[in-house]
């Protein structure tokens, strides 16, 4: 595949492998958050660890739009599919995250609610238009990457004046949640979660840019490396961050150059901005209210806002009490220290979020790496 | 011209109409439509004995039998459909105990309004494989719901084959040291389902690989008796066929992504969707356990078959109590291949 195995390449992993060991000094420890689910994803499916020295680590950030949000806004969508009988159309990850009782779309869907797995905001509005006696709600969620879609929508559905259709929004931003991390008292104070820089998002950065980041680095002196996707694109920007961290600097720095620029696609931007405007508060799971992290529609489209188009009623959400998703979504825990993890909780039956998605912590320690806390035996004797 | 397209070259008049209730409720519609799709394309001594189960003849060794349902969306799909899926799935599933296949029934269940020309497509698809594998279809039953209560067409089939007494083959006989192999590349079946599936048409060339294995194993077993495990990795791909045989085996497996064989088009399409090929269902590969020192001669056998050319040695198994499969990345980095959690492509086969 080209343009694709070029990034995958042994033996350039090993010439960057090499320059870390050599470059991080064995006297100190590295510990780099990797703000992405995309970037834990693609840590554990190729191995990245394994070819880290060890004192590198990786810390796993709260960047996966499932993972984040909040039991209440699912309960939300359930009842949207149940009580109201509209047709839910979600990205397919959003089905099976377990809400309040452990009631999920998937189930609401096997009881009879009328929700739809889609795979773009088109494929919704195309149910709208073929469903038009039906009222027809696309449950948003994502950061930065997945609303300029959502607009678009928005826009066509404006357009075409298409009445049934309305958007459930819970679109939320990267600095927001990064700039809350860092001042959390575990970061900050109690020093609980080490973080020595970190591995800017890909595609959120494509749309906003390595602008937003300037900040951190300098208000808070740590390094922010942009990190592609790709497991060679992930070694690279740790080779720039232990660089970083040796030479004292806190720079906003790019590697992937091919896609991010400074200033982000302001087309997009324009567009995110025409339809969304700021929410003065918003719950995300394990971070808990973060003040302007999110989106909502503006009074110009609210007659697409399903949040006004539906009473909803306010809930008593309820997460299980051992479910350690909240600390994991922070770095203050890791899979392995939830009691639940891999007993009670495994991909085919998630309790929390962070087992669901494939970009989340607990799903990629499971499916992927699991293999490092239960050595075979073969190499337990070898050992 | 398309796989089944192919097949239908030998069809004669078309049969007009839609299926309606009648077709199930045991009177001369019923008759009529067994007589004028299901007899006249099957066409063999078994049903024409016109009985309601099939006199078989005598066998010396033991029997197998495997039944599978098949129940693909959309029905005609690049390579294949589900009248010849029906029908090499049975026949893959009798021989990876390592059997030949003798015999197979079909049971057809049909949705009120089906067209029966695309009915007599499909069975005429069905009996070509049938003939062209050697297992005639020699029972069968036909049924029909109301509309809404199917989609299309549903066939069941069961197959039944024989047992040489030298062979041992079973989930549970893999052991450290073992070599894994698989006879092509992985992901052909599923990736072609999806770039047909409505919210998804993708363009692509690459077809499925829907087709029997019998021959191929029968070759296998004849170069290498001693081979201990055959599974064909259909749903859930490799990775649930290789967990599937750790935990039957109780041992680990450890795997090089390097070596497993993928198409660029199935590597890309899975790219593009964010699908790992090895959760990818197949429809005529297999994977094959056996000593290491018969791995080589085993290659060889398959590779220079025409079902398996394609055939490669992608791991080892080895001793691990957790009954982990694990996969060395290209990358140089090691992970789990685990089971898919959910489905990940609905109705595939």
């Amino acid at each position: 595949m080209k343009y694709v195995d070029e990034y995958r390449d042994q033996r350039l992993a090993r010439t960057i492998a090499g320059a870390i060991a050599a470059e991080a000094d064995p006297e100190r420890s590295y510990h780099f958050m990797e703000f992405c689910g995309g970037h834990t994803h693609a840590i554990f499916r190729y191995g990245v660890q394994d070819l880290m020295p060890d004192n590198v680590h990786f810390v796993h950030g709260p960047g996966c739009p499932v993972c984040v949000l909040p039991v209440s806004r699912l309960d939300d969508a359930v009842e949207l599919a149940e009580r109201h009988g509209v047709i839910l159309c979600t990205y397919g990850d959003m089905m099976r995250v377990p809400g309040t009782r452990q009631r999920s779309l998937i189930r609401a869907k096997a009881d009879g609610a009328d929700v739809r797995m889609v795979y773009s905001t088109l494929d919704a509005l195309k149910i709208a238009r073929e469903n038009s006696d039906r009222q027809v709600v696309f449950f948003a969620i994502g950061f930065e990457t997945t609303t300029p879609p959502t607009a678009v929508a928005l826009k066509m559905a404006e357009t075409e004046d298409l009445a049934n259709f309305s958007v459930f929004c819970n679109h939320v931003l990267t600095p927001a949640a990064i700039g809350h991390i860092l001042e959390s008292p575990e970061v900050r104070g109690l020093g609980i979660v080490k973080i020595d820089g970190f591995l800017g998002p890909s595609h959120v950065s494509s749309v906003i840019g390595s602008q937003p980041y300037e900040f951190f680095a300098e208000e808070f002196q740590k390094p922010v490396v942009i990190a592609g996707f790709e497991p060679l694109d992930v070694m690279q920007s740790v080779l720039m961050l232990v660089r970083q961290v040796n030479e004292g600097r806190h720079e906003v720095e790019n590697e992937y150059t091919r896609v991010v620029t400074q200033e982000g696609n302001l087309k997009a931007q324009a567009l995110v901005s025409e339809v969304f405007e700021l929410r003065k508060s918003f719950d995300w799971r394990g971070l808990g209210a973060v003040p302007y992290s999110a989106l909502r529609i503006r009074d110009a489209y609210a007659g697409f806002d399903a949040e006004k188009r539906f009473g909803l009623s306010v809930k008593v959400t309820r997460e299980v009490k051992s479910c350690e998703c909240p600390s994991i979504l922070r770095g203050v825990k890791k899979p392995t220290d939830c009691k639940l993890f891999g007993t009670v909780c495994t991909p085919q039956n998630p309790i929390g979020s962070c087992m669901v998605s494939s970009e989340g912590a607990c799903a990629a320690y499971w499916s992927y790496g699991r293999f490092r806390d239960q050595k075979p035996a073969s190499l337990e004797a070898a050992e | 011209m398309t796989a089944t397209d192919q097949r239908l070259a030998t069809s004669s008049a078309p049969v007009r109409g839609a299926v309606d209730m009648t077709h199930g409720a045991g009177g001369r519609a019923m008759a009529d439509l067994i007589r004028d799709v299901f007899q006249k394309h099957f066409n063999n001594d078994y049903l024409a004995q016109g009985n309601d189960g099939a006199l078989l003849g005598k066998v010396h060794g033991r029997l197998v039998m495997a039944t599978d349902a098949h129940v693909v969306s959309p029905l005609f799909f690049p390579g294949g459909d589900i009248g010849a899926l029906a029908v090499h799935g049975t026949i893959n599933d009798v021989a990876m105990m390592g059997a030949r296949p003798l015999w197979l029934s079909a049971s057809f269940i049909l949705e009120e309004g089906f067209s029966l020309a695309a009915l007599e497509k499909i069975v005429v698809s069905m009996a070509l494989a049938a003939r062209e594998a050697g297992v005639p279809v020699v029972t069968g039953d036909t049924k029909v719901v109301e509309k809404g209560k199917g989609d299309g067409v549903f066939i069941s089939t069961t197959g039944i084959g024989v047992l040489a007494d030298e062979t041992d083959v079973s989930g549970s006989n893999a052991r450290p040291g073992n070599a894994i192999i698989v006879s092509g590349t992985m992901g052909d079946h599923g990736v072609a389902i999806l770039s047909k599936r409505e919210n998804l048409d993708f363009e692509t060339e690459i077809t499925s690989d829907s087709q029997p294995l019998h021959n191929l194993v029968a070759a296998m077993l004849a170069a290498a008796p001693g081979v201990r495990v055959m599974r064909d990795p259909t749903r859930g791909g490799l990775s649930a066929t290789l967990n599937e045989i750790a935990q039957q085996s109780k041992a680990g497996m450890v795997i090089r992504e390097a070596d497993v064989p993928v198409k660029p088009e199935v590597a890309a399409a899975c790219e593009l969707l964010g699908l790992d090929p090895l959760n990818i269902a197949n429809e005529g590969k297999l994977v094959a356990i056996c000593e290491a020192a018969d791995a080589q001669v085993l290659l060889a056998v398959m590779q220079a078959h025409p079902k398996g050319r394609d055939a490669a040695v992608i791991g080892e198994v080895i001793a691990d109590r957790h009954a982990l499969v694990r996969m060395q990345t290209r990358l140089g980095g090691m992970r789990v291949v685990d089971w898919i959690a959910g489905e990940q492509l609905p109705r595939i086969c």
